[in-house]
C-alpha cells in the first residue's frame, strides 16, 4: 500500500462513521429476510389457496400483503440510507474502488426497480386484477428479488476478495475487468449462504407468529395453515444452510486465511490447532475463558488434524484485527453457528414427527421452540454480518484499503451528530413499524373472534365497477366507466 | 465518447427522479398545505389513495442515479459527497421519514398517530427536495472542486438556495397536477378544481423563480448561465418556457387531458438544460465528464446494463403506470382483511 498508516493514525472519523454504518445496517438487514423472501411464502399461499380454493390461505396470504406493504417501504427508505452512506461515509472507497465494483450496484439497481414494480402490482392488485393474472404478475418477484441480492452480494464478496484490476504506479485501480470483478471467489459461498439464511428466517419469523398463537390456544386451521408454510419452507432450507454454512468457512479459511483465524482466534500459525467455543482473546495472544476442543479447528479447516491453520501473527499488527475486533467475530461466528445446529435440530424433530406420525409435533415446547426460532434467526443474520464485516478489518476492500483511508473527511463532532440524528430517526421509524404491526393483529384477531363469515358488504364482480361501495373503502364515489381516464 | 454517453444517461436518471419523485414529494407538499384534520381530509385521501402503489419505484430512479454516479463518475460522487455532506446527509434522513411517515399513516386509525405520522410525512417530503436541490446548485455554480470540504458556504449560497426553492416549487406543480388529472380518474371534480388552482399557483412560482434564478446564476455560475443562455441549453430553456405555457393552458382546459404530459416536459427539459450547460464539465469548471470519467470497461459494460434496464424495466414501469392510471391498483382495505372477506377470489 502507498499509505501505510498505524493503528495510532486511525483518524477520529472512523469511530462515528462506522457505529453509523454499522447501526443503520444491522437495521435495515432485519427487513432483508422479509424482503428477499415473504414474496414467495406469500406466493405459495396464494397458490395453494387459488388451487384448492381455499378462503384462509386467501386471507393469510392478503394479510401477509398488507404486512408486505408496509414492510417494503421501510426496507425501501432504509435501504437508501445505505446507498447515501457510500458517499457520505466512504467516499475514500467509492473514488477509488466505485467504477471496480460498482457494476453489481448496477445489476441490482434495475432488480429493484423490476421488484418494486412487480411488488406494487401484486399489493395493489388483489381488489381488481383478476385473479390469474393477478398471481402471475406475482411469480416472478422471488427471481428479481434474488437478482437484487446477487447484486449486492456481489459488491460485498468483491469486498471481500477483490480483484479484476491491476493497480497503477500511483496505487489506483485501471485495467479493470468487470467479469472477474463481478464473480469473485467469495460470490458464490456467500451468495448462497445469503440466500438460503434469507428463506430460513423469513420462514421462522413467519411461522413464529403463528407458533405463539398456537401457544396461547389458538388452533384453528388458520393458525395451522399460518404455521406450516412458513415452517416447512424453513425446515426444508436449514439443514441445507447448515451444510452452506460450513462450507463458506472453509472458502473463508482458504481465500481470507487472516479472516478465518480472527473468527476462530486462531493466534499463531499451527498444525494440530483447537477450536473454541467462545473465549476472549487477548492482545498477547493468550486466551481466557472458552471451552478448548483440542485439533478440532485443523479438522473442521482441512478434515485433518495435520491441517495447518494460518494465524493472525502472520500479518503485521496493522494488517489484521485487533483482538478486540477478533474476539467480537468470533462470538459473532459462534453464536451463529450455535442457533443454526439448534435450528436444524428443530427442522429434525418436524420432520421425524412427520415421517412417522404425518402430522406437526404436538407438545407446546415444540411450538415454543418454533416461536423462539424467528427471533433467533434474525439474530443469527446479525451474528453472520458482524462476522463477515468485523473478520475483515482493518480492511474496507481486503488488503488493498483500509477503512482508515476510506473514511470522509468531515469533522467527528457532525458525525456523531448526524449518528445521533439517525439514531433517534431510527427508534421511531422501527417503533412505529412494531406498534403498527401489532395494531394490526390485534385488529384483525378481533375481527376473527366477532366470529363467522359477515354479510357481504357489497356485490363485485372482479374487473367491474363496484355500486353502492361504503364511505370507508371509496372515498371517492362509485366510479364509472367514463369517469376514469 | 462512452463517458458521454454514460453522462447523458447520468442526466436522463436524474430528470426522470426529478419528474417521478418530484411528483410524490410535491403530493407531500400540498398534504402540509392542505390544513386541518377535517378541512384537509379529502385532498389528503386522494394523495393516499395517488402515491401508493408508485411512489417505491419513483424512489428508485434515486437509487439508479447514486450507481451510474459512482460507477461511471466515482471521482464526481466522492467529491460531491464530501463537499455537500450536510445536505445530502438531511436529505438521506429526509427520505426515510417521507417514506416511513406515508407507508405508516396508512395503516393507524387514531388521529393523533395519523396526524404525526402525516407531518412527519409532510414536513419531510419539503425538506428533502430543497436539500437535493441545494446539492445540485452547489454542484452548477461550481462549489465542489477537489479541495473542498464540507462548508456552509458550498450549499448556502444564491444558487444553492435557489435551486432549493426551485425543487420545491416544481415538485408542487407536478404534485398538484398529477393529483389533479387523479382527482378526474376518481371522479372528484371539486378536487380536479382545488389541485388545479394549485397547480397554476405553482407553476407561476416556477416562472417566478426560474427568471429569477437565470439572473443569480449570471454572476454565481457564469458558465451554467453561458450554458443556458446559447445553443442546445439555450433550446431546452426554450422548450421549458413553452412547456410552461402549454401546461397553464391546459390546466384551465376544461378536460385538463395532456397536462401531465406537458408538466413533465417543463421539469425534464430544465433538468436536460441544466445537463447541457453544464457541458464539458460534469462540474464547471474543475471537473470535466472525461477526468471523471471511471474505467473505459467499467464504462461500457454500465452503457450495457443500462440498456438491459430499458429493455425490462421501462416496460415494467410502463405497465405499472398504465395499471395505476386505469384504476386497477387499489390498497386491500379492512373488508379485504376480514375472514370471509369480500375479495376472495375464484
Amino acid at each position: 500500500m502507498h499509505t501505510v498508516l498505524l493503528l495510532a493514525d486511525v483518524p477520529a472519523q472512523e469511530l462515528p462513521a462506522r457505529s453509523m454504518m454499522a447501526f443503520t445496517l444491522a437495521s435495515h438487514i432485519i427487513l432483508v429476510p422479509l424482503g428477499v423472501a415473504l414474496p414467495l411464502i406469500t406466493l405459495v399461499m396464494h397458490g395453494y389457496g387459488l388451487r384448492r380454493g381455499d378462503a384462509t390461505a386467501l386471507l393469510l396470504a392478503r394479510r401477509w400483503s398488507a404486512v408486505m406493504a408496509v414492510q417494503f417501504a421501510i426496507g425501501v427508505v432504509t435501504g437508501t440510507v445505505l446507498s447515501f452512506e457510500f458517499g457520505l461515509l466512504w467516499p475514500g472507497m467509492m473514488g477509488r474502488w466505485g467504477d471496480v465494483f460498482g457494476i453489481g450496484f448496477g445489476v441490482e439497481a434495475w432488480a429493484f426497480f423490476l421488484e418494486a414494480v412487480l411488488i406494487a402490482i401484486y399489493l395493489y392488485g388483489w381488489r381488481r386484477l383478476p385473479s390469474r393474472t393477478h398471481f402471475l404478475l406475482g411469480l416472478p418477484l422471488p427471481l428479481v428479488a434474488l437478482l437484487g441480492a446477487f447484486g449486492i452480494l456481489a459488491a460485498n464478496s468483491w469486498m471481500n476478495t477483490p480483484r479484476g484490476f491491476t493497480l497503477d504506479s500511483a496505487g489506483d485501480p485501471v485495467d479493470v475487468q468487470v467479469w472477474k470483478a463481478l464473480f469473485t471467489p467469495m460470490l458464490g459461498p456467500e451468495y448462497w449462504h445469503f440466500v438460503f439464511a434469507m428463506f430460513v428466517t423469513a420462514g421462522y419469523v413467519v411461522a413464529g407468529v403463528y407458533a405463539v398463537g398456537r401457544l396461547r390456544g389458538r388452533r384453528d386451521r388458520y393458525h395451522r395453515l399460518g404455521f406450516a408454510i412458513p415452517f416447512t419452507l424453513a425446515a426444508v432450507c436449514t439443514p441445507v444452510q447448515f451444510m452452506l454454512g460450513d462450507s463458506i468457512a472453509r472458502q473463508v479459511f482458504h481465500k481470507q486465511p487472516v479472516k478465518f483465524a480472527a473468527t476462530e482466534i486462531v493466534w499463531k500459525t499451527d498444525t494440530h490447532v483447537p477450536e473454541y467455543l467462545f473465549g476472549r482473546l487477548h492482545p498477547d495472544g493468550t486466551i481466557s475463558g472458552g471451552i478448548r476442543i483440542p485439533q478440532l479447528d485443523s479438522i473442521l479447516a482441512g478434515f485433518h488434524a495435520d491441517t495447518r491453520v494460518t494465524g493472525l501473527t502472520s500479518v503485521p499488527a496493522g494488517d489484521r484485527p485487533t483482538a478486540t475486533q477478533a474476539t467480537i467475530a468470533h462470538w459473532a461466528f459462534d453464536i451463529m453457528v450455535g442457533i443454526g445446529s439448534l435450528l436444524v435440530v428443530l427442522a429434525l424433530w418436524y420432520a421425524t414427527v412427520w415421517l412417522l406420525r404425518r402430522r406437526m409435533p404436538a407438545t407446546p415446547w415444540f411450538f415454543r421452540s418454533a416461536a423462539v426460532a424467528g427471533v433467533a434467526s434474525v439474530a443469527a443474520v446479525e451474528c453472520g454480518w458482524v462476522t463477515t464485516e468485523v473478520g475483515r478489518q482493518p480492511w474496507i476492500v481486503y488488503q488493498n484499503m483500509r477503512v482508515a483511508e476510506a473514511v470522509t473527511a468531515t469533522r467527528s463532532t457532525s458525525l456523531w451528530t448526524m449518528f445521533t440524528l439517525i439514531v433517534v430517526v431510527y427508534v421511531f421509524v422501527f417503533g412505529s413499524f412494531l406498534a403498527v404491526l401489532l395494531k394490526m393483529r390485534s385488529g384483525w384477531r378481533l375481527d376473527d373472534e366477532r366470529g363467522g363469515p359477515r354479510p357481504p358488504e357489497k356485490t363485485r364482480e372482479p374487473g367491474t365497477p363496484e355500486a353502492g361501495t361504503p364511505e370507508t373503502d371509496t372515498p371517492y364515489g362509485p366510479r364509472s366507466a367514463g369517469s376514469r381516464l | 465518447v462512452i463517458a458521454g454517453v454514460v453522462a447523458v444517461v447520468l442526466l436522463l436518471a436524474i430528470a426522470a427522479y426529478a419528474c417521478g419523485g418530484g411528483t410524490d414529494y410535491g403530493a407531500g407538499f400540498w398534504d402540509l398545505s392542505a390544513g386541518g384534520a377535517e378541512r384537509g381530509k379529502r385532498p389528503r385521501r386522494l394523495i393516499d389513495h395517488a402515491m401508493e402503489p408508485v411512489w417505491e419505484v419513483n424512489n428508485v430512479w434515486l437509487i439508479f442515479v447514486l450507481v451510474i454516479m459512482w460507477t461511471g463518475f466515482p471521482v464526481l460522487f466522492q467529491r460531491v459527497f464530501t463537499t455537500m455532506w450536510l445536505p445530502l446527509a438531511l436529505a438521506a434522513v429526509g427520505i426515510v421519514l417521507r417514506g416511513a411517515g406515508f407507508a405508516l399513516r396508512k395503516p393507524v386509525r387514531r388521529l393523533a398517530g395519523r396526524r404525526l405520522y402525516g407531518a412527519v410525512f409532510a414536513v419531510a417530503s419539503v425538506v428533502t427536495p430543497f436539500f437535493l436541490g441545494a446539492a445540485a446548485g452547489g454542484v452548477a455554480s461550481g462549489r465542489v472542486t477537489a479541495t473542498s470540504t464540507a462548508s456552509t458556504d458550498a450549499w448556502a449560497n444564491p444558487t444553492s438556495l435557489l435551486f432549493g426553492l426551485l425543487a420545491i416549487a416544481v415538485t408542487a406543480t407536478l404534485g398538484a397536477v398529477f393529483l389533479a388529472a387523479d382527482a378526474r380518474r376518481f371522479a372528484a371534480p371539486d378536487l380536479d378544481r382545488y389541485f388545479r388552482r394549485r397547480a397554476l399557483g405553482a407553476l407561476a412560482a416556477v416562472a417566478v423563480l426560474a427568471v429569477v434564478t437565470l439572473f443569480v446564476t449570471h454572476g454565481d455560475a457564469p458558465h451554467v448561465w453561458h450554458g443556458l443562455t446559447h445553443g442546445a441549453g439555450l433550446v431546452f430553456v426554450v422548450v421549458a418556457a413553452l412547456a410552461t405555457l402549454a401546461t397553464a393552458w391546459l390546466l384551465t382546459r376544461p378536460s385538463g387531458a395532456w397536462s401531465r404530459v406537458a408538466a413533465v416536459g417543463v421539469v425534464a427539459s430544465a433538468v436536460i438544460a441544466w445537463g447541457l450547460a453544464q457541458r464539458p464539465y460534469l462540474v464547471p469548471t474543475s471537473l470535466t465528464v472525461a477526468e471523471g470519467a471511471g474505467d473505459h470497461t467499467t464504462l461500457r459494460w454500465l452503457t450495457f446494463v443500462t440498456l438491459v434496464a430499458v429493455v425490462f424495466v421501462i416496460p415494467a414501469v410502463a405497465l405499472l403506470y398504465w395499471l395505476d392510471t386505469h384504476g386497477e391498483l387499489e390498497g386491500l382495505t379492512d373488508a379485504d382483511l376480514r375472514r370471509g372477506g369480500v375479495a376472495d377470489e375464484g
